[in-house]
């Protein structure tokens, strides 16, 4: 074949090699990842998205720390038992604000995009201490440890600050007071008027059973009470959403 | 080597040692802190040891001109050495990571608990393992087949230590919690940047060889080898693009958010596999396979197709690890049918690789090197072929989220990366050390058996699992209920947990006879045997 004679030339020159393959390894990714971001029905018209309250973006950042996602997807697929097990399957709007995504990969335990409002504060904290005491079946480590680590974020402002460079939708009112959201939200005696109004649907009050702290725990149930909470269904078409 | 004084890379270890200290002291967050002590006490430790090798006497113009002329090989001694002591290292960890799902007392909180571990695991297996003999081997290959000295200098030992460096600030950081929960990309922004620096270098130093070759046509090897080096550099810069909360904190939100990251992260994730573990293993099956049956490549055509129909192709694959979820239709659609395409390239590849042994295929029998390479080949046709099944969307929806996932990775990883870097080692360690043999061939025979029945073991048992777990997920009964709670499908697993511990344990096993092979082949031992494929021994021996 002449065609494959040529390739000599290809095989003499180490440029044309390393520019070579550099073209055709990006063709696939270019096609493929760029419409993405200009594609308009990418992501799906919903109401009741916002972004994470100060005290959820931390627990969400101690869900990433643990590595949660390593057996717990964040996904519900299009299917009847999924659908029925989990709740409504998960649309792209839900994680738009999610840098980086929580998908998962696995499901060595159930998936956890609805996980929020099926379970009790206290469920959680005793499933996070000690999981084999309300579900004998489960493999899942114990995470006593954060009922008794203070929640410790350095500057909350400048989490939101750097969420806001990547494109969440922060405001500097959010900015400004996220310090404090982040002990009202867990505090039962705060005035809750503030985070209330700037996250709407934060759940708030104590979650760890221990008013007298904030701790990691508070954090983290804060985080798994409110997932896939958001999102108003019965506004939600989800023929004009398919794509 | 011994009159060599590094006085310029003494100061920078000893001026990185410094800076890791103020980062402790101006850290934002006690991880980073924590960190920063990790990366002090590697540097400064660094430090000392140069020190304490330097040489004052001046080295001779004749004994410079020497080393100039020859193959640098001192680092892929090294290499060799960090492949066999990181395959050990992360095949424990596997052991491990495997009895904590079955056992799940064995996870020890906050630092051993499973969601830190897995990552340990895996970026041993992948990156520490895998890498580093994707880094020996390149530089041998690169030197023998351009018949020039590897180019850069002590460039080559950057990449070396600069490497060990990145594998020990990530591993340290899974254990600390210090994750940007990418899955193969885990480690958080300075790392990452780290691992650039590495790689940049890796990248002149390899080319730069091939540009100082001393034959005409660039060897099919290294066109592997580039390819991976060049894409592997694309797909981690762009998938790792985070804007970090402080310069002095581990904390930083990638650059993408939802499904767009999602994206980017798979075609990362999947490229990981397609280059790291596919193309850059490729070179080394390009090159050991020929020498160990001492046959040309069975067809230049076939190379040059499968060479460029396979990188172009891996790249649109990653799609199908989002099968069904708020991706939008038509890039699952594109995914999926790229990765069956992908088959074909693949099975190129084995084919060429496999049919190099013609005329030679009595050495199967005789040479337990060579049956270890070709099996190798022949894990990569299953798992190239079970791939494209997996990607069919109707197939997938069975399988993903289940541990049929894991066995499949692990027949490609544990078959084909392992045994054929396996083959290259057991290849590569005589020549290099200058000795006539292994010290045992027969332990390579034991090394061949007790790893292909691991692998078997393992994936069989995952089939099993990962289908079960599928099709309980899905039951339903007459009246239209779901039959199974989602907790009697992990119980379901706990047998299986135990039988896939059991065949990653002959796994680990047969690494640790491949390691003590090593040691004493490098020390210089021939074990007293009957030497597979050599003349037959005479009947009878004189008495001593």
């Amino acid at each position: 074949m002449a065609l494959l004679d040529k390739h000599k030339f290809i095989e003499r020159n180490a440029t044309l090699l390393l520019v070579g393959s550099l073209l055709v390894v990006a063709v696939g990714g270019i096609v493929e990842i760029v419409p993405l971001f200009y594609l308009e029905n990418t992501i799906e018209k919903v109401e009741g998205m916002r972004p994470y309250s100060p005290l959820e973006l931390a627990g969400r950042n101690i869900y990433i720390r643990e590595g949660c996602y390593v057996c717990h997807s964040q996904m519900i697929r299009p299917f009847r038992d999924e659908v029925e097990r989990y709740g409504h399957y998960s649309l792209a709007a839900e994680s738009m604000y999610d840098h980086p995504f929580q998908w998962g990969s696995k499901r060595t335990g159930p998936d956890l995009a609805r996980v929020g409002d099926r379970y009790s504060n206290d469920w959680h904290v005793q499933h996070l201490t000690e999981p084999r005491s309300v579900v004998p079946e489960s493999v899942m480590p114990s995470y006593s440890f954060l009922k008794e680590t203070p929640l410790q974020v350095r500057n909350v402002g400048m989490e939101l600050v750097a969420n806001r460079r990547v494109g969440v939708p922060y405001s500097d009112e959010m900015v400004e007071f996220a310090a404090a959201d982040i002990a009202a939200q867990a505090d039962p005696n705060a005035d809750t008027s503030g985070v209330e109004g700037r996250y709407p649907k934060a759940k708030i009050g104590d979650f760890d059973g221990n008013p007298a702290a904030l701790t990691e725990m508070d954090a983290l149930v804060a985080y798994l009470q409110m997932l896939g909470t958001l999102v108003d269904f019965s506004t939600y078409d989800d023929a004009a959403g398919y794509r | 080597m011994s009159n060599m004084n590094y006085t310029i890379e003494t100061v920078a270890l000893a001026v990185g040692a410094f800076l890791a200290l103020l980062g402790v002291a101006f850290a934002q967050d006690s991880q980073f802190a924590a960190h920063m002590w990790v990366l002090f006490f590697a540097l400064f430790a660094g430090a000392v040891l140069l020190v304490r090798r330097a040489n004052f006497a001046p080295a001779s113009p004749a004994q410079k001109a020497l080393r100039q002329s020859e193959y640098f090989d001192e680092v892929v001694k090294y290499g060799v050495i960090a492949t066999v002591f990181w395959g050990v290292v992360g095949f424990l960890v596997g052991v491990v990571v495997a009895l904590q799902l079955a056992f799940p007392d064995l996870n020890i909180e906050p630092y051993l608990n499973f969601g830190r571990t897995r990552p340990l695991h895996t970026s041993a297996v992948i990156f520490a393992f895998g890498g580093n003999a994707l880094i020996a081997t390149s530089f041998y290959v690169v030197q023998r087949t351009s018949r020039a000295r590897l180019f850069g200098g002590n460039l080559g030992w950057f990449v070396f230590w600069g490497y060990q460096l990145f594998i020990l600030m990530a591993a340290t950081g899974y254990l600390l919690g210090i994750t940007q929960s990418r899955e193969y990309a885990e480690p958080e922004w300075y790392v990452d940047i780290w691992l650039t620096l590495v790689w940049v270098a890796y990248l002149v130093v390899f080319l730069g060889t091939i540009l100082r070759r001393k034959e005409p046509h660039i060897y099919v090897a290294n066109w592997f080898y580039l390819a991976f080096i060049v894409t592997i550099a694309m797909l981690h810069v762009v998938n790792n693009l985070a804007i970090p909360v402080s310069f002095l904190g581990v904390k930083s939100y990638s650059a993408f958010s939802g499904v767009q990251d999602a994206l980017t992260q798979w075609w990362y994730g999947h490229n990981a596999v397609g280059f790291f573990l596919t193309a850059g293993f490729l070179g080394m099956m390009y090159y050991f396979i020929p020498k160990q049956v001492n046959r040309p490549v069975y067809s230049y055509r076939l190379s040059i197709i499968h060479f460029w129909a396979l990188i172009f192709m891996y790249i649109w694959a990653g799609p199908h690890h989002l099968h069904y979820t708020a991706l939008p239709d038509w890039a699952q659609t594109l995914g999926m049918v790229f990765s069956i395409m992908l088959w074909m390239p693949s099975w190129g590849g084995m084919i060429n690789g496999l049919m190099t042994l013609s005329g030679a295929w009595d050495k199967i029998r005789t040479d337990p090197i060579v049956r270890m390479m070709v099996i190798a080949v022949a894990f990569y046709g299953m798992a190239t072929f079970e791939g494209p099944m997996m990607s069919v969307k109707a197939v997938n929806s069975l399988s993903h989220y289940t541990d049929w996932t894991i066995g499949h990775v692990h027949s490609g990883a544990l078959g084909w990366n392992g045994m054929i870097t396996f083959g290259a080692i057991y290849f590569l360690v005589p020549k290099l050390w200058n000795r006539n043999r292994l010290y045992s061939l027969q332990l390579v025979n034991w090394h061949f058996w007790l790893a292909t029945l691991g692998i078997v073991v393992y994936a069989a048992v995952m089939w099993v699992a990962g289908v079960q777990q599928g099709l309980m997920w899905r039951e339903y009964d007459d009246q239209g209920f779901l039959v199974y709670s989602f907790a009697e499908s992990v119980a379901a697993m706990f047998p299986y947990y135990v039988l896939r511990a059991v065949g990653g344990g002959m796994f680990l096993l047969g690494a640790l006879i491949m390691a003590y092979n090593v040691t004493m082949t490098i020390l210089g031992y021939e074990r007293r045997e009957n030497v597979p494929g050599a003349t037959p021994a005479a009947a009878l021996q004189p008495a001593e």
